[in-house]
């Protein structure tokens, strides 16, 4: 098997938070964001982080960018650790890999044109480049995202909102970047302009063999352009599989209320589902349960839960979770409803 | 006699830009105990329509036409006259609970003040009142949480002290604006139990206002599909999810991606979201709709009924939105 | 279809649309408000006064008239036939003439305090702002020191030392001015760091001085030039009372503080022109920066970003 272009080994991300209330010098608590998370991108691959609030996926991808500084484990890149990387290198690595945001006009300096913030990234990493060649190949990656080049000189906010995110995409693009982070790239987005974005993502993924990490919140667009899943509760993945298999085979009871948790737009096949109410509240990230973070919320937790951080277990078909009962019955009712509904 | 009778109500807003016409000519009618899902993306009006049932429209904006609740007229009525409608017979729930709960005031105090406010409670008999319906709402530890401060609470939670509070007055009619939008999916689902709870509890009304599709499949009775300020379809949410009959809500439909059924790619709506300064004379959809053609542009079409309380406006035939 | 294509076609080979950038929709709103205009309005003929003023003044601003010298409460009136428009002051100089010269060094003080406000109070705040950590703490405790050291004495100190002079009133002023600039500066700086757009410059590899000049100070001028504006007036202001302490411009230089001074000496004998000419001026201006402060903040109103 290749090296994959991408691999996290037990990387962990702490903040310091200060603590309400406390004096000055007091340490500040540690807030674990990610806890020994381990994942690995393919070339040419969509994977898709899929978590709540709290779950981490946000800090992770940050890691992953390098904005964000790593507490224990490695960010390999190729096979090099960004982290050990000179900031000059790690500036220099920004031409590889890309990051799309979630707020499409807030990733814009409202103060520059949409040709500025596109050629932004080519001008940093191709500084011999003369004007005209970056004015083209600004233009090009515009209208390859859908967008008039003849717009080149206006701002930001004359656009609308999928129109930026498009923009945002030509920027990320420009370099032709190998890895693309998309941070809830569609969440803020109305439903039809959403499903333009994620198709033109996976076009562009197709065109260029773009490797992309797809992180949100929504599991059905999650599951629509992912080629591989990793599920995320309070800085643990807790689960990974092939897109296919975890929906049709969830083994992690957080995974399995997650599915059973999203609607689906259909009034057949939603009173056809039993669905199940994850009952209870997010732990505070700052002072997560011991053992097992999930044990709190869980329906088949047990004593032992409390005990030990399970490990994760290869059931095959590259399918890890992170649950020592998993192969119990759990809810097998609302798998069965979901398999099942009448289209 | 229906609870709540919408007659060609019209809501625009001066700007420097320009007027803005956020609805236009809008007709609905409720009864009581009913629950109806207003659909419709950023730019449709349904906020605005809400507001101007409760006479919550910003300095700037214009209602017209009529609004009449338990057969008496409430747009426009002057400020004293709509507070005793507020929250005592019609609540609204907002989409942000952190915004549109007092964050200086404590829970018990903020959700007592409704009772005092139109029932002339004492305070002590609204606080107690306030535990149950946090009781109701499954707030665990309802007493000792009505003297928490709402940043002491989690989204969801906040969330459901808004529902708790919309509730004390026993009103008729709950609008939710995008209630579960800033929520994580396992809590949405909770507070959606809780709407359905709430409905059947005490046979409030529900109009939920959303552009998610997918939380309404399993929440109203019926849907009304808007866009730019107008009405496009109204049916039971049977009828209108399983058989659409305006090319927009069959656009929607298929835009959304289901965890139940692969798709490859996804089918989508062209163009943007309209510019609700400058709408086209006809039906504001006719710019990106497939099914356009010669009338589209240039009159809107009326809203014709056709089958069991299914109403559409739109010039192309039935058969032809596909 | 047709139709559109053909539409579609020449869009695309279309030469570019300029775009509206945000200072355009500022200046439009700007110049709405009425109040605004008004006091832009009163800047620009006061700092026409200054330019203009001594070419068209009969008398200079360190001549005596000996005419008026022992009379000055009724030859120095202001009068057309004398070509003292203003009056003299007490020494017999015509005080139209000294009022410019008054007004130029006034202005000229406001604004280079402002200037070297604007310049390396906003560079100082955002490199503080933008590293962060022990390097931002360390520029800001500086701040804090300079801050905290009573300028009033040490301004005094530097004139009785050094003598009174142009250069010593700005290196005075300049030494405070940029100060609050910086602390303002950082403010913002720290907020817009949490930008994404600030985020996606970082993640592109960017370098941080550029980011500083590129995404950080373009959007920090909105909030620097609106505290710019207000910040005239307080040099101004500073000035004058130094002035008018004794301390200020060397005679015959004048400022207005000085004028004021002078004219309020001579109050009580009915000698009112001498003190209401530079009142005039100095008030009017003050209001002036104000409206135009005011109507910039309204402009600039982040609200609309």
């Amino acid at each position: 098997m290749s090296e994959p272009l991408l691999a996290v080994n037990d990387v962990s991300v702490t903040f310091n938070v200060m603590r309400h209330g406390a004096w000055p010098w007091t340490p500040p608590a540690k807030l674990q964001a990610v806890k020994e998370a381990s994942i690995t991108l393919e070339p040419g691959k969509t994977l898709g982080l899929v978590g709540e609030s709290g779950s981490g996926k946000s800090t992770l991808a940050r890691a992953i960018v390098g904005t964000v500084p790593v507490s224990a484990g490695q960010v390999l890149w190729r096979g090099e650790d960004i982290m050990a990387m000179s900031p000059a290198k790690r500036r220099a690595h920004g031409r590889h890999v890309q990051m799309v945001f979630q707020d499409p006009l807030a990733a814009l300096n409202p103060r520059m044109t949409v040709g500025q913030v596109v050629a932004e990234p080519l001008v940093t990493h191709y500084p011999d480049l003369s004007k005209t060649e970056v004015r083209d190949k600004v233009g090009a990656m515009m209208e390859r995202v859908g967008l008039l080049p003849a717009l080149i000189n206006r701002y930001p906010h004359e656009f609308s909102g999928g129109q930026c995110q498009r923009i945002g995409i030509a920027r990320a693009l420009i370099t032709e970047p190998e890895l693309v982070v998309c941070d809830e790239p569609v969440s803020a987005l109305d439903v039809s302009v959403q499903a333009q974005v994620v198709n033109l993502l996976q076009d562009l993924q197709r065109e260029m063999d773009l490797s992309l990490l797809f992180i949100a919140h929504d599991l059905s667009v999650v599951r629509h352009i992912s080629h591989r899943i990793a599920v995320m509760y309070l800085g643990r993945i807790v689960e990974a599989a092939s897109a296919a298999d975890l929906i049709a085979n969830p083994r992690h009871p957080y995974t399995k209320a997650l599915i059973a948790s999203v609607p689906i737009p259909s009034p057949k096949a939603e009173r056809a589902r039993h669905r199940p109410v994850l009952e209870g509240e997010l732990p505070s990230p700052l002072a997560p349960p011991s053992g097992c973070v999930f044990r709190t919320r869980c329906p088949i937790a047990r004593p032992g839960c409390a005990a030990e951080i399970p490990t994760v277990a290869d059931i095959g078909d590259n399918h890890i979770v992170a649950c020592p009962y998993h192969a119990e019955a759990g809810d097998p009712a609302a798998q069965q409803d979901l398999e099942n509904t009448p289209m | 006699m229906a609870l709540l009778d919408v007659t060609d109500l019209s809501v625009s807003f001066d700007t420097p830009d320009g007027k803005v016409h956020a609805v236009n000519g809008m007709n609905l009618s409720l009864d009581a105990g009913d629950s109806l899902a207003i659909v419709g993306e950023s730019g449709s009006g349904k906020t605005q329509l809400a507001f101007a049932i409760l006479g919550l429209l910003a300095k700037n904006g214009h209602a017209r036409g009529s609004v009449r609740f338990q057969d008496q007229e409430i747009l426009n009525l002057p400020e004293a006259k709509i507070n005793k409608i507020r929250a005592n017979e019609i609540a609204m729930i907002f989409q942000d609970p952190m915004t549109s709960l007092n964050p200086y005031m404590r829970v018990g105090d903020q959700m007592a003040e409704v009772l005092m406010l139109h029932k002339g409670t004492s305070k002590r008999a609204a606080l107690d009142e306030s535990a149950k319906m946090l009781d109701a709402v499954r707030i665990p530890d309802a007493r000792s949480r009505l003297r928490m401060y709402p940043h002491e609470f989690s989204g969801g939670m906040r969330q459901r002290i808004m529902a708790a509070m919309a509730l004390l007055c026993r009103p008729k009619l709950l609008i939710a604006d995008e209630p579960t939008t800033a929520l994580d999916v396992t809590v949405q689902n909770q507070i959606m139990e809780l709407m359905a709870d709430i409905q059947r509890d005490f046979g409030t009304a529900l109009i939920l206002i959303t552009h998610d599709l997918a939380i309404v499949a399993g929440a109203c009775a019926e849907t009304l599909v808007m866009y730019g300020g107008q009405v496009m379809e109204i049916g039971t949410t049977d009828d209108v999810f399983e058989a659409p009959s305006h090319p927009y809500t069959l656009g929607l439909l298929n835009a959304v991606p289901r965890l139940d059924i692969p798709q490859a790619s996804l089918q989508t709506i062209p163009g943007d979201p309209p510019d609700l300064t400058a709408l086209p004379p006809g039906c504001p959809f006719s710019p990106r709709c497939p099914a356009r053609h010669e009338p589209c542009a240039l009159s809107m079409p009326p809203l014709e009924g056709f089958g069991d309380g299914r109403f559409r406006a739109c010039h192309a035939a039935r058969e032809d939105i596909a | 279809m047709l139709a559109t294509k053909a539409i579609a076609d020449d869009l695309a080979t279309a030469a570019p649309i300029k775009g509206r950038s945000l200072w355009a929709d500022a200046r439009a709103r700007f110049f709405r408000n009425r109040a605004a205009v008004a006091g832009l309005v009163v800047l620009v003929l006061v700092t026409a006064f200054a330019l203009i003023g001594p070419f068209i003044a009969p008398w200079n601003y360190e001549d005596i008239d000996w005419n008026v010298l022992g009379n000055v409460a009724e030859a120095g009136r202001p009068s057309l036939e004398t070509g003292h428009w203003f009056g003299t002051d007490a020494l017999g100089r015509d005080l139209f003439a000294r009022t410019v010269q008054g007004t130029q060094v006034s202005l000229m003080v406001g604004v280079v305090g402002a200037l070297i406000s604007v310049i390396v109070g906003t560079l100082y705040g955002a490199i503080a702002g933008y590293y962060g950590g022990r390097l931002d703490n360390i520029m800001m405790r500086i701040v804090d020191v300079l801050m905290s050291i009573p300028y009033m004495f040490v301004l005094i100190l530097l004139l009785v030392v050094f003598g009174r002079s142009m250069l010593m009133l700005f290196i005075g002023i300049g030494l405070i001015s940029w100060l609050d600039m910086a602390r303002i500066a950082r403010g913002q700086t720290l907020t817009l760091r949490g930008k994404e757009f600030v985020e996606a410059a970082v993640a592109t590899g960017v370098a941080p001085f550029r980011i500083i000049l590129r995404h950080i100070i373009p959007n920090l001028l909105g909030v620097v030039i609106v505290y710019a504006t207000l910040l005239v007036p307080s040099m101004i202001i500073y000035e004058s009372f130094i002035s008018f302490l004794g301390l200020g411009v060397q005679e015959p230089l004048t400022s207005w503080g000085a004028l004021i001074n002078d004219g309020a000496a001579e109050m009580n004998n009915g000698t009112l022109w001498m003190l209401l000419a530079p009142l005039f001026f100095f008030v009017v201006t003050l209001f002036g920066f104000f409206f135009v402060g005011d109507g910039l903040r309204d402009a600039l109103d982040p609200k609309d970003r």
